[in-house]
């Protein structure tokens, strides 16, 4: 039986915080263009001005503004660094406005590093925010291209505390490695390669089975204690074999309905997000789950890891400032064509404005700028006015990342060099004072008028010379509101 | 007050100016041998009567050097100049006020630009290292969004006002088509201009200046000195600068209906001169219409029209080739072409030409025979809320 969770010691889930990118991608456009490959459903498409750190940001910004606690560390797992040998977690750090003194930790190359982020999180004795942020893709008329997906997800885990209440406490963990090489793609290249899917399905569903049942073993937990399994991968063959498996093994038990207890794993309309999927699937799990629900979550990559997590009372009383529900993520998704999505990824290069390119960022320049470049810190002055970017003989700070904005004017700019022409740019005057020029993006040319409100949001302008360049824009904010810290 | 002016202490006895235009044959060098001789011939000096140059450039080159090299001139101090489009007008201001300060006779001011080198389209601005979160907006962009706001301001529909802008450009380009020298020579009716293709906010490539190279300059000295060198000098009435704190883009308070830098130097620049009512007192005006929503805000900023009656004036005609009030007779930036740096020096050469009865005939402006003596040039380089605004006032006659 499983214990009662209000008896446990109180470590794990303390916040989650899920960034889905608006574009969606109808599968069934793809196989018109690319000849073959596509098919039902749809996946999310990050912008042309978001990448892993962009979306990592955003995902960690919901986290954090949910939580009493700030993280000690950040840990952010991904496949798609935006640098190579150097740290993508210390962008992250500085867009969050960390303490210099927490921790900022890249886990970069494989879908299974977001397990290891994990797992390094729940054996901290502080808060940990551990970030999976993905981008998918593969060669035009790919099985990655379809099935993958764009997002971030972020779980805020530590200790409980009076003021936050742990969600879901990690109750047990199980793992199986194992070498074969279903998938490999060279550093650089750009899309993967697979070897006959039918191999890496066998060796998944065993490992995934051997996980599970080692978790079982080091929680102390029985198979029908288990009330919900999500499980995940970038096999999706080895996926839905594994699902049917556990699914078949449920009806054996005899405890629920086939299928019932499987978590859905959110790839017919989001696709799989890589890093980001497990704890995407840990944050939807959340938002229906009952007080003492256990879930499984099981991660088929190079072998399997499962977590175990058990619900607390604390998921009926979660503060929701800025939570938005995974469902309703998903639901504000914007249609782009597979031409778009193809030129946003560099596969189907257009024709640039004949302007020259924007010039390297200044790394020292910068580096004076963090606070305002990576964290949206205006400062305030002795007569209360908001000055954006601040000023250097203002003393207050005044951060301008949760605050939203008003159009006074705009223009439409057909002339400027951007990598998704055209450019649309608004004078934002910010709620408690503050005006800035600003950027807007993921925009709806007839939704941008005077009066309409903006959001900041984290993305890359531009990259030169491979420094690649962040900072904010404003973002029309849709109904219900969805804005982070 | 801030500025003690040097009202008709330095006069103005020769200029040049070269054809403006895409002049691919023509180098940076070629553009400043031919302006330097052309202003030299004007006055009757040679190159060794020149007792110091200040060169304009935005961004064609670096140091005097620009200008000593071409010239062959190996002892004579050469100060490179930038204050961005208003590098020109600021050439000129710093030869004037060397040659009052009595640390030289004779001084010659030379702007040129040599903008169509670059292989792209438009200006675009040299980059200088930052940390990346500086606006990237086109001018054309920033100024668009003088529009909206104005029509809101003032009660218009946004559709009034691209009418109001597109009578500003027909009226520039009807004065250009009368100048020799101008890049764009062709008139373009009001119909044509509205059904242009928009490129940022409402404004199409006509509400923007022609991208030109081109070099313009002037020979100054004492005004004392003027009568030995032509018997038709243009006195120094008034030179005002004022460079904005640039708080414009980020103050709440700024409504994109005014450039605030311009009010400021034309106010400085009408004391200096004496001027009260500048509508009425000068005879021409040639102002800084980078894009047509500039020059609207022009009018009411330099005095000419009460605010919120430039529509209205524009349509009346006040500002046409025969109006009460000619604005730029030789095309302005618009129909002349804009090489940055020799702008400002090109928009005094009109004032040379018109003041002196030297404009050929089709393009004279009426204003003269009337009795009118004063001519207005301003200059300026930057964007809504945050810019440099030059204003100089020149006349024909001393007092």
């Amino acid at each position: 039986m499983v214990a009662a969770a209000d008896d446990s010691p109180q470590f794990g889930v303390l916040s989650t915080g899920v960034w889905l990118p608006q574009a969606r991608l109808d599968r069934t456009t793809i196989a018109s263009i690319a000849g073959s490959g596509g098919g039902r459903g749809t996946r999310t498409v990050a912008s042309y001005d978001e990448d892993t750190t962009t979306m990592a940001v955003e995902a960690g910004r919901r986290a954090l503004c949910d939580c009493a606690q700030l993280p000690h560390s950040v840990w952010l797992a991904t496949t798609a660094p935006s640098y190579a040998d150097r740290t993508n977690a210390t962008g992250v750090h500085a867009a969050l406005q960390l303490s210099a003194h927490a921790g900022a930790y890249d886990l970069a190359g494989s879908t299974r590093a977001v397990m290891a982020a994990l797992r390094a999180g729940c054996a901290m004795s502080a808060p940990t925010l551990v970030i999976g942020s993905d981008m998918r893709t593969g060669l035009p008329g790919s099985g990655d291209e379809a099935y993958g997906g764009d997002g971030a997800a972020a779980l805020l885990v530590g200790p409980q505390t009076s003021s936050s209440p742990v969600l879901a406490a990690v109750a047990g963990w199980g793992c199986v490695t194992d070498e074969f090489v279903d998938r490999w793609r060279s550093p650089g290249d750009r899309s993967s390669k697979v070897w006959e899917e039918r191999f890496g399905e066998r060796h998944y569903v065993e490992a995934g089975r051997n996980a599970y049942a080692d978790a079982l073993t080091n929680s102390g937990l029985a198979d029908s204690d288990i009330t919900a399994i999500a499980i995940t991968g970038p096999h999706q063959r080895a996926v839905a074999s594994a699902a049917k498996t556990f699914a078949a093994k449920t009806v054996a038990a005899n405890t629920v309905s086939a299928g019932a207890r499987l978590v859905d794993d959110l790839t017919s309309k989001v696709g799989y997000t890589g890093t980001a999927h497990p704890l995407l699937l840990v944050a939807s799990w959340l938002e229906s789950a009952a007080p003492g629900a256990v879930l499984a979550l099981v991660s088929l990559a190079d072998g399997a890891d499962v977590v175990l997590l058990q619900a607390t009372s604390a998921v009926h009383d979660r503060p929701g400032r800025g939570h938005k529900p995974v469902q309703a993520s998903i639901a504000d998704g914007v249609p782009l064509t597979y031409q778009r999505y193809l030129t946003w990824r560099g596969m189907l290069p257009l024709e640039p404005p004949r302007r020259p390119e924007p010039g390297r960022v200044s790394a020292s320049a910068a580096t004076r700028t963090t606070a305002w470049k990576f964290g949206f810190v205006a400062s305030r002055g002795d007569n209360g006015d908001v000055h954006l970017p601040p000023h250097p003989e203002d003393a207050d700070h005044q951060n301008m990342a949760g605050v939203l904005g008003r159009i006074v004017t705009f223009t439409i700019d057909r002339l400027s060099y951007s990598q998704s022409p055209p450019v649309v740019f608004a004078v934002v005057d910010f709620d408690g004072g503050g005006r800035l020029p600003i950027e807007l993006t993921d925009v709806n040319l007839d939704q941008v008028h005077i009066g309409a409100v903006v959001e900041p949001t984290f993305r890359r302008l531009h990259s030169s010379d491979g420094i690649h360049n962040y900072f904010w824009k404003g973002r029309l904010v849709s109904q219900g509101g969805d804005h982070g810290q | 007050m801030a500025s003690n002016g040097i009202r008709d202490r330095v006069a103005i006895v020769g200029m040049g100016c070269t054809t403006f235009g895409e002049q691919w044959d023509k180098g940076v060098d070629d553009l400043i041998v031919d302006a330097h001789a052309e202003t030299l011939a004007s006055a009757g000096l040679s190159k060794n009567d020149i007792d110091a140059y200040w060169l304009g450039t935005a961004q064609s080159g670096m140091s005097g050097m620009m200008l000593s090299k071409p010239l062959h001139i190996a002892d004579k101090p050469v100060t490179r100049v930038e204050n961005m489009c208003a590098t020109g007008s600021e050439a000129l201001r710093q030869a004037c006020y060397a040659v009052a300060s009595g640390a030289y006779d004779i001084a010659m001011a030379l702007g040129v630009e040599k903008v169509k080198d670059g292989g792209y389209q438009g200006l675009n601005g040299f980059p200088i290292p930052g940390d990346g979160t500086q606006r990237t907006l086109t001018a054309a962009s920033m100024y668009s969004m003088v529009v909206p706001a104005y029509a809101e301001k003032y009660g218009l529909t946004p559709e009034a006002v691209k009418r109001v802008l597109a009578r500003i450009a027909s009226k520039n380009h009807y004065n250009g088509a009368r100048n020799p020298r101008a890049q764009f020579r062709k008139e373009m009716s009001i119909d044509q201009l509205l059904a242009m293709p928009t490129v940022a906010g409402c404004l199409s490539v006509f509400d923007c200046a022609g991208v030109a190279d081109g070099a313009a300059a002037a020979i100054v000295c004492r005004a004392e000195d003027a009568l030995r060198y032509t018997d038709k000098p243009l006195y120094v009435k008034a030179l005002a600068l004022i460079s904005g704190d640039g708080s414009g883009p980020s103050d709440p308070s700024y409504d994109y209906t005014t450039f605030p830098e311009i009010v400021r130097s034309a106010e400085d620049a009408y004391r200096q001169a004496g001027i009260v009512d500048p509508r009425r007192e000068l005879a021409m005006a040639e102002v800084h219409d980078c894009f047509t929503p500039t020059e609207m805000v022009l009018m009411e900023d330099l005095g000419f029209s009460d605010r919120g009656q430039a529509c209205h004036d524009i349509e009346r005609g006040v500002f046409d080739l025969l109006g009460d009030l000619p604005v730029n007779p030789d095309g302005g930036l618009k129909s002349f072409g804009h090489p940055v740096g020799a702008s400002g020096l090109r928009m005094m050469f009109e004032a040379w030409l018109q003041l002196r009865g030297d404009a050929p005939v089709e393009r004279r402006i009426a204003t003269i025979d009337q009795g009118r003596t004063l001519a207005l040039t301003h200059n300026l380089g930057g964007f809504p809320g945050e810019m440099v605004s030059f204003v100089a006032i020149v006349g024909s006659t001393l007092g």
